[in-house]
């Protein structure tokens, strides 16, 4: 949270661990980079909760295992359909991620993966909710994963997702215009139902709109279900990304709702991707345990306290909208 | 909250029927849909059989009215999505909260490989409508759209256990009170990704596959969609005509063997149905028909039924691997597979495994051979399994 690395360009990479320290090195060389940052995520995030075996283990990506998917599509064409090696298609499905997961901890409990979109992560966090509430679960692993390969950022560029132009991430907001810049990772989560000092925050509620008619209504709505008033918020995290249209909302929302709120912006950090608001869930949770906000990510400061509310908002393209609410412990 | 989930519809498409009418006769005369590939080129035409659905692309585009560029996915999703949901025919269900939870493995792959083809030699080419939007989620976003469900739409993929998860968390969300009806299923159309895959693992047979049998030489893929509608009990009692049963019981484990692999001892199986009898408080014995997931691989049906013995040993329900007529639609086998398993309670009868000849070495049972009527039956078991070894048992119970 402290050191804030600047691009130039419009595609953020990950910046790579030293996956020895997380994984067998046999097994790192089969691995796709979505696997390898997945796996290690997932084990990092039980080693911070001092947790094992978590009951359950609940992936989000929107794509998938696109580097392995491109790979068998690459050489099933070069190559006629005739001897092809196996390893990239069977690393190809989507539950791979939370399979090599399952496998690494001989976890024999609830597995699942969602791959809708821009809320594939909320419907995994939805799904961990529950399983919680049925009392089938007392820890749950969730996370988002997503990865880009050359094809599909060539794909989504010529689908005007991005800048024209390249733009230092940090002076993304600096500019109205066309397109934002892309970004990939993982983020992994460890829900517990029981409470605890340790813990890094309360998710407070989570929800999902497909299609939202009025999205500031919706919002008081929810904040109403947990006696809560938009002004209450003491931090909004959006999911602006420098796309003129795509702000279009926030800002809308920065102006009426939330006008007096502290505001904050994230992806200029980590790029847009489907997942990306699993980053924003891992950030909003540092901020309520460490009780300090980085100025990075400022958008609208407030002479306010250290925040105890956090409200992220993200949409997918005006379709999806999600809504997660965090408080300090 | 809902106490009890009920099936208030269904909808199923595959190489062996485009409705559930067709289906039913199907079964009733042993046909199974497996055939040569007409679908698209691949050195595989003539040498490994699928089953087709019947209908070509322009065919499903005419009947459904979506755009040209539509993925054969999405097509065969809202051909069987939309006969669900006028199937159930839920009297003023503007009033209910309403979802679409679907399942596939591939997405539009069957567009994307076109476009690949092209874009792997000059990555200006390809034509961009036949790659934009054809990722797993758009597949159901476009089938909640054209069937105007907007209370919450998502999207599973566990490979071939997909869709049987989406049925699965559709039932959960509706106990949680956070809807009152779901559309739930999966969809998956044949795809020379999925064909080539496959073939490279070396389990798929020339033949028509014979799952269960002591010399079965793998699966046939097939394609198609699956789905039921569920509801909660409130939407139950403003429906015109009975419910057909409930979703009793259902679970989730993971094998965590190998990442395509089954354990010999069919470890995920087990705790998969165990898992499922436990939450539906019923008995092995409880059980009067299994769907098995029954892919025809040697590796599937030996821990399958390992499982089987396992936990039935020594009084075996029938049972019957129904991908002997549909091939093993992958994604959308756990829907398929649920549809079949409401329709055997509704119409009280049993699927042949079609081409069973020699039992399993290693087994004391053996699937059934012919069709069968008038059966009792009360609970039926539905078992889908996938790589990554995600398993998943779903129990239907008669109201």
């Amino acid at each position: 949270m402290d050191q804030v690395v600047e691009y130039d360009g419009t595609r953020l990479p990950v910046i790579e661990p030293d996956y020895k320290e997380y994984i067998d090195l046999k097994l790192i060389r089969r691995m796709s980079s979505v696997i390898k940052r997945g796996v290690a995520a997932a084990k990092q995030c039980l080693t911070d909760a001092g947790i094992e075996m978590p009951d359950a283990v609940i992936t989000g990506t929107a794509l998938g295992c696109l580097e392995d998917t491109v790979t068998f599509l690459t050489r099933m064409i070069e190559l006629n359909e005739e001897m092809l090696p196996p390893t990239a298609f069977i690393q190809s499905t989507h539950n791979t991620v939370a399979a090599q997961i399952a496998l690494m901890l001989q976890c024999h409990g609830y597995n699942s993966t969602f791959v809708h979109k821009g809320i594939s992560f909320e419907s995994a966090l939805l799904d961990a909710l529950m399983l919680l509430n049925e009392k089938e679960a007392n820890n749950v692993l969730v996370g988002g994963t997503e990865e880009t390969v050359d094809a599909s950022f060539k794909v989504l560029t010529r689908l005007g997702l991005y800048r024209r132009q390249p733009v230092s991430n940090l002076a993304l907001f600096e500019t109205e215009a066309k397109g934002t810049i892309n970004g990939e990772g993982s983020a992994f989560f460890l829900l517990t139902d029981k409470p605890s000092p340790a813990n890094l925050a309360e998710l407070t509620g989570i929800k999902i709109f497909y299609q939202s008619d009025n999205i500031e209504q919706d919002i008081i709505d929810f904040l109403k279900e947990y006696s809560l008033k938009p002004e209450d918020i003491d931090l909004l995290i959006t999911g602006r990304n420098g796309d003129i249209k795509n702000d279009a909302v926030y800002k809308q929302l920065g102006s009426s709702i939330f006008e007096s709120n502290a505001t904050a912006n994230y992806k200029h950090l980590c790029g847009e991707y489907p997942v990306s608001t699993s980053f924003a869930l891992w950030l909003a949770s540092n901020i309520l345990k460490r009780e300090k906000v980085p100025s990075v990510i400022f958008e609208r400061k407030t002479n306010g306290d250290i925040p105890k509310k956090i409200l992220i908002y993200n949409h997918y393209f005006n379709k999806y909208h999600s809504l997660m609410l965090l408080s300090a412990i | 909250m809902s106490s009890t989930v009920y099936i208030a519809g269904l909808g199923v498409i595959s190489g062996i029927g485009n409705n559930v009418a067709e289906h039913l006769s199907s079964f009733a005369r042993e046909e199974a849909g497996m055939a040569d590939i007409t679908l698209f080129n691949t050195i595989h035409k003539g040498q490994l059989p699928v089953a087709e659905v019947k209908l070509s692309h322009d065919e499903l585009i005419a009947i459904s009215g979506l755009p040209e560029q539509t993925s054969r996915t999405t097509l065969l999703s809202y051909m069987a999505a939309k006969e669900a949901l006028d199937d159930a025919a839920i009297p003023d269900i503007k009033s209910f909260r309403t979802g679409f939870i679907s399942a596939n493995t591939v997405g539009g792959m069957d567009k994307s490989e076109d476009f690949f083809a092209e874009f792997l030699a000059d990555n200006n080419k390809g034509k961009l409508r036949n790659i934009f939007d054809h990722e797993c989620g758009s597949m159901t976003e476009i089938v909640a759209d054209k069937l105007d469900i907007k209370g919450f739409v998502s999207t599973i993929s566990t490979a071939c256990s997909s869709s049987a998860n989406s049925i699965f968390f559709a039932a959960r969300l509706i106990k949680n009170g956070l809807l009152d009806v779901a559309v739930a299923g999966g969809t998956d159309s044949l795809t020379k990704f999925t064909l080539n895959g496959f073939n490279t693992l070396m389990i798929v047979d020339k033949e028509f596959c014979k799952p269960f049998d002591e010399n079965r030489e793998g699966l046939n893929l097939g394609e198609g969609a699956g789905y039921v509608v569920l509801v909660s009990d409130k939407v139950a009692k403003t429906l015109s005509k009975a419910p057909y049963c409930t979703i009793s019981g259902y679970n989730n484990s993971n094998d965590a063997y190998h990442q395509t692999a089954s354990s010999p001892d069919g470890t995920g199986s087990y705790l998969a149905m165990q898992g499922a009898l436990k939450k539906a408080g019923l008995k092995p014995s409880d059980i009067n028909y299994i769907n098995l997931h029954g892919t025809g691989t040697p590796n599937n049906d030996s821990a399958e039924g390992t499982a089987v013995k396992r936990l039935f040993d020594p009084t075996y329900p029938p049972m019957s691997s129904t991908k002997s007529f549909t091939g093993h639609t992958l994604g959308a086998s756990g829907g398929i597979e649920a549809v079949f398993s409401v329709l055997a309670i509704k119409h009280g009868i049993i699927y042949p495994n079609l081409r069973f000849e020699t039992r399993m070495e290693e087994l004391p049972f053996e699937p059934v051979k012919h069709f069968r009527s008038g059966q009792y039956i009360k609970h039926v078991m539905s078992n889908s399994f996938g790589f990554g070894g995600n398993c998943t048992s779903l129990i239907f119970s008669a109201t």
